[in-house]
């Protein structure tokens, strides 16, 4: 190992100095940013970067996923926790396109990740060389900004670029492809950070007018409601909205990709949006008289149906991305602002008030989910174990200090419901594009990101044999990460549309599944299966006082189902309690 | 109500650009009417200029999702009585169809349209002008066997008096105000 001052004056040597291989330039411009742990997996193209990290090891922490898609998830969880970029490294054909869902599922939920594809060499592109493809014209449509580097003197500015592009903003994926012969070739080497780039202007001047006129409405309004979005945690403006909260005494909704922006147990929480989220919150959308929207979009699974959305509502909507005002609908004051900026700026401007009465009616709806989902799903006396008390448990056990990661469908739906927050960025989880098989790689990557911090990881068993094999890389590294597999036997969020929507005819939903604890074994997983629930408590103790990662199967009543449901179509006020 | 638009895109000299403009109408299922392309007044920055037939609310929502993406300097959206506009139109007719009389004459003439070259075989005539013009010209040729019909997209300038140039300075000094970067 280098001690810190040598590292140092080998990057002062290089910067300017050397001639070195683009590979080497690469690894270079990583360590000029930051970065010390990469996701990836090798292959022909990308060779030369990978022979080259084994002198950057002192440096470069390398992550070998069991699958591209592994390493895209791992990455952008370990952004969600960090707040820096993820890197994830993968080779030109088959290992570029691997990663199209994961960059897909970063763009969607503004996630910062640099990746770096490798391509084949200059001369052979457009030849439909051996695993050749357009990964540029592949991922367009699902990065922030991509770029070809066919010259070895273009990997720094070009990666530098990336970094800012990534990271600034409204964030979200980049990625550089570098053919072979860029890697080999040799450069002289000289790294600047970018700042600046003139097509690109993420530092938006305040809206002081707009914020002013917001001010006046906040001021005058009667049933005013905030929904905060994942902009607050991008933003890192947590502590502004409960200052902006407190002050104005407006209650609070969250988002599913805002959640753990703002305390779960505060008095002014209301709880989730949307499709699967608090019955309050729901139905008094369409009370509130005003809506402040604070770095959220919109989305569909919010607003349920958009003709009867907030018709009672003015709408003040503070947003980095001027592309979501007035998408989905429109707003009466665009704040086209980064969220903390704007609340810094509309607090002084907003009176201290308090809206008993409003916030009483959130608690009558509140007593009303309580009695008739809540206490049931959480506190069941009989019948088997229920999803919805397994996280109580664990969020009680863990006193909401875990960091929470999910994947698709029921089991993030109940994680997202019954866990309370209490620390910003704690949840992981795949909002936009609702990409099962996320958790097992994200948790991953949530753990290697923070390894202060005890990481949840909840999987259907459908979610979890879609990248299973990332148990091989817990196996590898060690990860002590920790996977609650929610077994129901099913495809469980789609039977429930099946058993709400078509009949009850469960068409390929039914899952036979191999023995998950025998397969946690082989990747010498300590794992157990739960099905009694006397025995679920001490399981879960025993599970979160192991040192290293545990898998712990848990058999689930076959067919529960989210509620309360909004279901597609209907308004947020129409939103049921009930099957 | 759909109407006529023009989108005037400045953009910066990067590969994947037109990619990335034309994704965004195909995703709304936007028929691009025309679409022309060149360099700019101001040296190393392009104009495409894309007329599109939609509604006022969505070519505005195109509209900030183009200046969204990176290498995009602004964009502009115009009503035909916003800009002036041209567009050049090439005919090939059969030389035997027009040469009876004075027809041609009177044609070329009376459509301020000009001949570009005769041959034994057929006549190229060019007209610049708005759309319906060049209709009208197409539709009083083609009695006479038109051979080939040839249309560019359109070209246009603003008739707002501030220039690109004001608002690149604008943008830049705008970038020059710098709060933290938000994600570090």
């Amino acid at each position: 190992m280098k001690t810190e001052q040598e590292k140092e004056k080998a990057t002062m040597e290089l910067n300017g100095q050397e001639h070195i291989t683009g590979a080497e330039a690469i690894l270079q411009c990583l360590i000029e940013e930051g970065v010390d742990t990469i996701f990836g997996y090798p292959g022909g193209a990308i060779m030369p970067v990978y022979d080259k990290l084994m002198d950057y090891e002192d440096r470069l922490r390398h992550i070998l996923t069991r699958h591209e898609q592994g390493a895209a998830h791992a990455a952008q969880a370990y952004a969600m926790v960090t707040g820096r970029p993820g890197i994830c490294f993968a080779t030109s054909g088959p290992g570029a396109t691997n990663l199209v869902t994961g960059i897909a599922n970063a763009f969607l939920d503004s996630v910062p990740v640099v990746f770096i594809t490798a391509q084949v060499v200059s001369g052979l592109i457009g030849t439909d060389a051996f695993q050749e493809t357009d990964i540029i014209g592949v991922s367009m449509p699902v990065t922030k900004w991509n770029c070809q580097v066919k010259k070895p003197q273009d990997i720094p500015e070009v990666i530098a670029k990336a970094f800012y592009i990534a990271k600034t903003g409204r964030p979200g994926p980049v990625l550089v492809d570098i053919t072979k012969d860029a890697q080999l070739e040799k450069l002289k080497f000289k790294y600047k950070k970018c700042d600046y780039i003139r097509s690109y202007n993420p530092h938006i001047p305040l809206h002081t007018k707009a914020i002013e006129s917001a001010a006046i409405m906040i001021n005058h309004a009667e049933r005013p409601l905030i929904l905060a979005g994942h902009g607050v945690l991008i933003s890192g403006a947590e502590d502004e909205l409960k200052a902006f909260a407190e002050k104005t005494g407006i209650p609070v909704a969250s988002t599913l990709l805002g959640l753990s922006g703002f305390p779960s147990d505060h008095r002014l929480f209301t709880g989730l949006l949307g499709m699967h989220g608090n019955y309050g919150p729901n139905l008094l959308t369409n009370e509130a008289d005003l809506i402040i929207a604070v770095g959220m979009r919109f989305d569909d699974r919010v607003t349920g149906n958009l003709k009867k959305y907030a018709k009672k509502a003015t709408i003040i909507h503070i947003e980095i991305d001027e592309a979501e005002i007035n998408k989905n609908i429109i707003v009466d004051v665009e704040i086209h602002n980064d969220a903390k900026e704007a609340l810094k700026c509309l607090i002084p401007l907003v009176k201290e008030n308090s809206f008993e009465k409003w916030i009483r009616e959130f608690r009558i709806c509140d007593k009303i989910e309580y009695e008739k989902v809540i206490k049931p799903e959480t506190k069941p006396d009989k019948g088997e174990i229920r999803m919805g008390e397994v996280v109580a448990l664990i969020s009680e056990i863990t006193k909401g200090e875990a960091i929470i990661v999910t994947d698709v469908g029921q089991n993030q739906m109940f994680a997202a419901r019954y866990y309370k927050f209490s620390h910003p960025n704690s949840l992981v989880t795949s909002g936009g594009m609702g990409t099962m098989g996320f958790g097992l790689p994200a948790g991953i990557g949530a753990k290697i990101g923070r390894p202060d911090k005890a990481v949840v990881t909840f999987v259907g068993d459908g979610g979890l044999q879609m990248t299973i094999q990332e148990m091989g890389t817990i196996l590898q590294y060690n990860v002590p990460v920790k996977i609650i597999v929610l077994n129901n036997n099913y495809l469980g969020m789609v039977r429930q549309w099946q058993d709400m929507f078509f009949n009850k005819r469960y068409a390929s939903t039914e899952l036979v599944n191999p023995d998950f604890v025998m397969i946690a074994n082989a990747y010498n997983i300590p794992a157990k299966k739960v099905s009694k629930r006397e025995e679920l408590k001490s399981s879960l103790e025993e599970m979160l006082a192991e040192d290293g990662p545990f898998l712990l199967d848990i058999v689930i009543e076959k067919e529960g189902n989210v509620f309360p449901m909004v279901e597609p179509g209907s308004s947020v006020s129409e939103v049921r309690l009930t099957y | 109500m759909k109407q006529e638009f023009t989108i005037s895109v400045f953009t910066e000299d990067h590969i994947g650009i037109l990619g990335q403009i034309t994704i965004i109408l195909t995703r709304r299922q936007i028929n691009i009417e025309s679409f022309t392309a060149s360099e700019s007044a101001v040296k190393g920055v392009y104009l495409l200029t894309i007329v599109v037939n939609t509604t006022g609310e969505m070519v505005q929502k195109v509209a900030r999702q183009m200046e969204k993406l990176i290498d995009v300097l602004k964009v502009f959206v115009h009503t035909s009585d916003q800009i002036i506009y041209q567009e050049i139109a090439l005919f090939k007719v059969t030389t035997n169809g027009l040469m009876s009389g004075n027809v041609i004459d009177h044609i070329v003439r009376s459509h301020n349209a000009r001949i570009l070259e005769v041959s034994p075989e057929y006549m190229v005539i060019e007209k610049t002008g708005n759309k319906k013009e060049i209709a009208e010209l197409l539709s009083q040729l083609e009695p006479y066997g038109l051979l080939q019909f040839a249309k560019s997209g359109r070209v246009a300038i603003t008739k707002q008096v501030k220039e690109l140039n004001a608002y690149l300075k604008e943008m830049d000094e705008a970038n020059r105000y710098k709060t933290e970067p938000t994600f570090n």
